[in-house]
């Protein structure tokens, strides 16, 4: 028989330790998280940076990666996002009873190989046990400290007109992956979500040049959304070129079935960076001979036009304001 | 060439008919894109902003959401009430405002309503839930009815019990009719709707043009389609050509996709139809024959469609009709916003409000 996940697991006795042990410390292993203790404890030293997300995602499986991958990036790349190096995450996982135990494996395999690529330990954990229907599957939450360089001053208050704006690579892919398993359109297409850690892309970065302006990961939203922050906090205007960026042809393809646009969908491997045009040389060059960033492009400009607003040139030779995301899109009707 | 959709994207041919347009002189024109797409293709491209002053885009009727009366919603949301219903739409509906609630305010509150992206999931659905019944919002023009119709004759094959459609469909020739006659709005040329026109043929603009004297173009949806359309129809109006052309023939003929037809008159017949915002229009909508009443939401359920009166200021009906500009409305981007939707026009991406408000001051 399949084994699953009781309400026993959460209890707080020895089914949980068996879970603890079997699972997390197995698959987590690091001294520090070994120790077993309230609370994981550790020097650190410099300017930290701290973050925490949640993730909760349908389907907890699905091209490219799972929720254990999602939850071990999402947090990494924050931190890669203000230039801080990921040194420690903490988990919390939140399980439905009746999640095969073999899932559960599987996720946690996940969060200790993409926590490993990129060099990061798990050292604090917690597992709750909820009934039926009370959650879906499972929910978890990251949080992650790591130490801001000297000489890096990153931040969506930095962009400077003049500045230039890079995508590292397609829009769009995770945000396209997740609706087409969940909402099961019949539609076929190859299209992997780009789920991925960036930290090391941006160290080799940052190595080379510390002169980055504003670093966004641009996930749920999208491009659009990121940039539209961005534009506020930096009080400028972003002009895009709709011809520079970036779109995978499947993706492409099925955002024009469903009357969807890719700059709205989600990214969980891709990074904005806005930078001086001085510097863009050096990033550009750095970023195309990484893993992740092979597809790099300028895409394009801060301005001191259009304060606070996005505005894209668009194929057609047109400009046009891409605004904020109100809700989530929604296949349209014709 | 990649695929057909970039081949119509190209910028350099773009930048051509740009120009030959920018040339234009003439006095002002009114041209109507009477299609939803169409006026999201413009927004989209920024198409407006490639136009000299003379000439002057105005967004039609053909946004199907938007031309919903109100009472469809409040119906859709009353069939809530029972328990044991569950909603498919369309997503374009969810956020449409009725009078006290939106779909996406009952679906919050635990009501069960499912976006599909055709109608035939709701079969699949009912097939899975078979304690439950499955009502299938269905609002649209000649473009989405035949699958709609397609759906309630597979329904009435397999012998579905736990299956029906909340009907709001509307059909394009009159309402056009009524516009051209109407002396408030100037139409000079009519961009027609390339995907409604694929399924009826371009037989039925003949009439605007040579009775009505309006000319018109049929166009697909990509830049390079819109932008010669509108060059196309500028020459026209200005040589007093009386004609219909058919520009997107890599989709469109003259006598239309007879099966689709075909399905869509089998199990619809036509009937008077209330357009938000413009009124009772004769003879331009579509009710579920008799043949088909186990299928026919309001007739299983009782319904009766409770005409409700819309928010004061909204000028939704005048701007459907191209006689104002979004702008021109008091509720625009103040108390109506795609964040918070008073009238119909904002809400659909396609609306010609919320086309304007991404639009507004580039």
């Amino acid at each position: 028989m399949q084994e699953i996940i009781t309400l026993a697991h959460g209890s707080g006795g020895k089914t949980t330790g068996d879970l603890i042990k079997n699972i997390f410390i197995k698959h987590f292993n690091n001294d520090i998280l070994m120790k077993n203790e309230d609370a994981a404890s550790f020097i650190l030293s410099g300017r930290a940076a701290f973050t925490t997300d949640s993730f909760v995602i349908t389907p907890v499986f699905f091209k490219g990666g799972n929720i254990g991958k999602l939850a071990v990036c999402g947090t990494v790349n924050d931190l890669a996002a203000v230039g801080a190096v990921p040194l420690y995450l903490g988990c919390g996982f939140i399980i439905e009873e009746g999640l095969p135990l073999k899932e559960l494996e599987t996720i946690v395999e996940a969060m200790a190989d993409t926590a490993k690529e990129a060099g990061v330990r798990i050292v604090t954990g917690d597992t709750k046990v909820v009934q039926k229907n009370a959650a879906d599957k499972i929910f978890i939450n990251t949080s992650g400290i790591g130490i801001i360089p000297d000489g890096i001053d990153i931040s969506g208050y930095n962009a400077k007109p003049g500045d230039k704006v890079i995508i590292t690579g397609t829009v769009g892919d995770h945000g396209c992956s997740i609706l087409l398993e969940r909402e099961k359109f019949d539609i076929y297409a190859d299209i992997r979500s780009d789920c991925a850690p960036l930290n090391k892309m941006v160290g080799e970065v940052l190595s080379k040049t510390k002169d980055i302006h504003v670093m966004r990961d641009p996930t749920r939203g999208g491009v659009a959304a990121t940039l539209n922050e961005i534009a506020v906090q930096s009080k400028v205007g972003i002009k895009l070129y709709e011809d520079r960026i970036p779109v995978n042809d499947q993706v492409r393809g099925l955002c024009e079935l469903l009357g969807m646009d890719p700059l709205y969908m989600a990214n969980e491997g891709k990074m904005l960076i806005i930078a001086p045009e001085a510097a863009i040389n050096d990033i550009m060059g750095v970023l195309r001979n990484t893993v992740y960033g092979t597809k790099s492009c300028i895409i394009g400009e801060v301005t001191d036009e259009h304060e606070s607003r996005v505005v894209m040139k668009t194929v057609a030779g047109g400009n046009r304001i891409v605004d904020m995301p109100v809700g989530d899109q929604l296949p349209r009707i014709c | 060439m990649d695929n057909l959709s970039v081949a119509f994207r190209d910028s350099k041919l773009a930048s051509l008919l740009t120009e030959k347009l920018s040339k234009y002189r003439g006095g002002k024109i009114n041209i109507m894109e009477v299609c939803g797409t169409h006026t999201m293709s413009i927004s989209r491209y920024g198409i407006r902003s490639l136009l000299p002053e003379g000439i002057n885009l105005i967004s039609g009727p053909g946004c199907p959401v938007c031309v919903t009366p109100l009472y469809f919603i409040n119906s859709a949301i009353e069939l809530l009430d029972e328990k044991d219903v569950i909603i498919t739409t369309f997503g374009d509906l969810m956020k449409v405002p009725g009078t006290s609630s939106s779909l996406i305010m009952e679906k919050a509150r635990g009501k069960d309503i499912r976006i599909v992206y055709s109608p035939l999931d709701s079969l699949k659905i009912a097939s899975e839930n078979e304690d439950k019944r499955v009502v299938f919002l269905s609002v649209g023009f000649e473009t989405t009815t035949p699958v709609t119709a397609l759906t309630i004759r597979k329904a009435s094959e397999e012998g579905f019990g736990n299956f029906s459609v909340l009907s709001a469909n509307k059909t394009i020739p009159n309402v056009l009719k009524i516009l051209a006659l109407d002396k408030d709005v100037k139409v000079h040329g009519y961009l027609y709707p390339g995907h409604v026109s694929a399924i009826t043929g371009t037989k039925l603009y003949h009439e605007l043009a040579f009775q009505y004297g309006i000319p018109g173009v049929v166009a697909g949806f990509e830049p390079l389609d819109i932008l010669h359309g509108i060059l196309t129809l500028v020459d026209m109006i200005n040589g007093s050509k009386k004609a219909v052309v058919n520009e997107y023939k890599r989709v469109v003929n003259e006598e239309g996709n007879k099966e689709a037809i075909k399905v869509t008159d089998q199990v619809f017949c036509p009937c008077d139809s209330v357009w938000r915002g413009i009124g009772n229009i004769p003879l331009s909508g579509l009710v579920i024959r008799d043949e088909y009443e186990a299928f026919d939401a309001w007739k299983v359920y009782n319904l009766k469609p409770c005409i409700a009166e819309e928010t004061p200021g909204c000028m939704c009906g005048e701007i459907l009709r191209g006689k104002l500009k979004p702008t021109d409305c008091g509720l625009f981007g103040k108390k109506c916003t795609p964040e918070n939707p008073v009238g119909a026009c904002m809400v659909s991406s396609e609306g010609t409000c919320a086309a304007y408000y991404r639009y507004q001051g580039v």
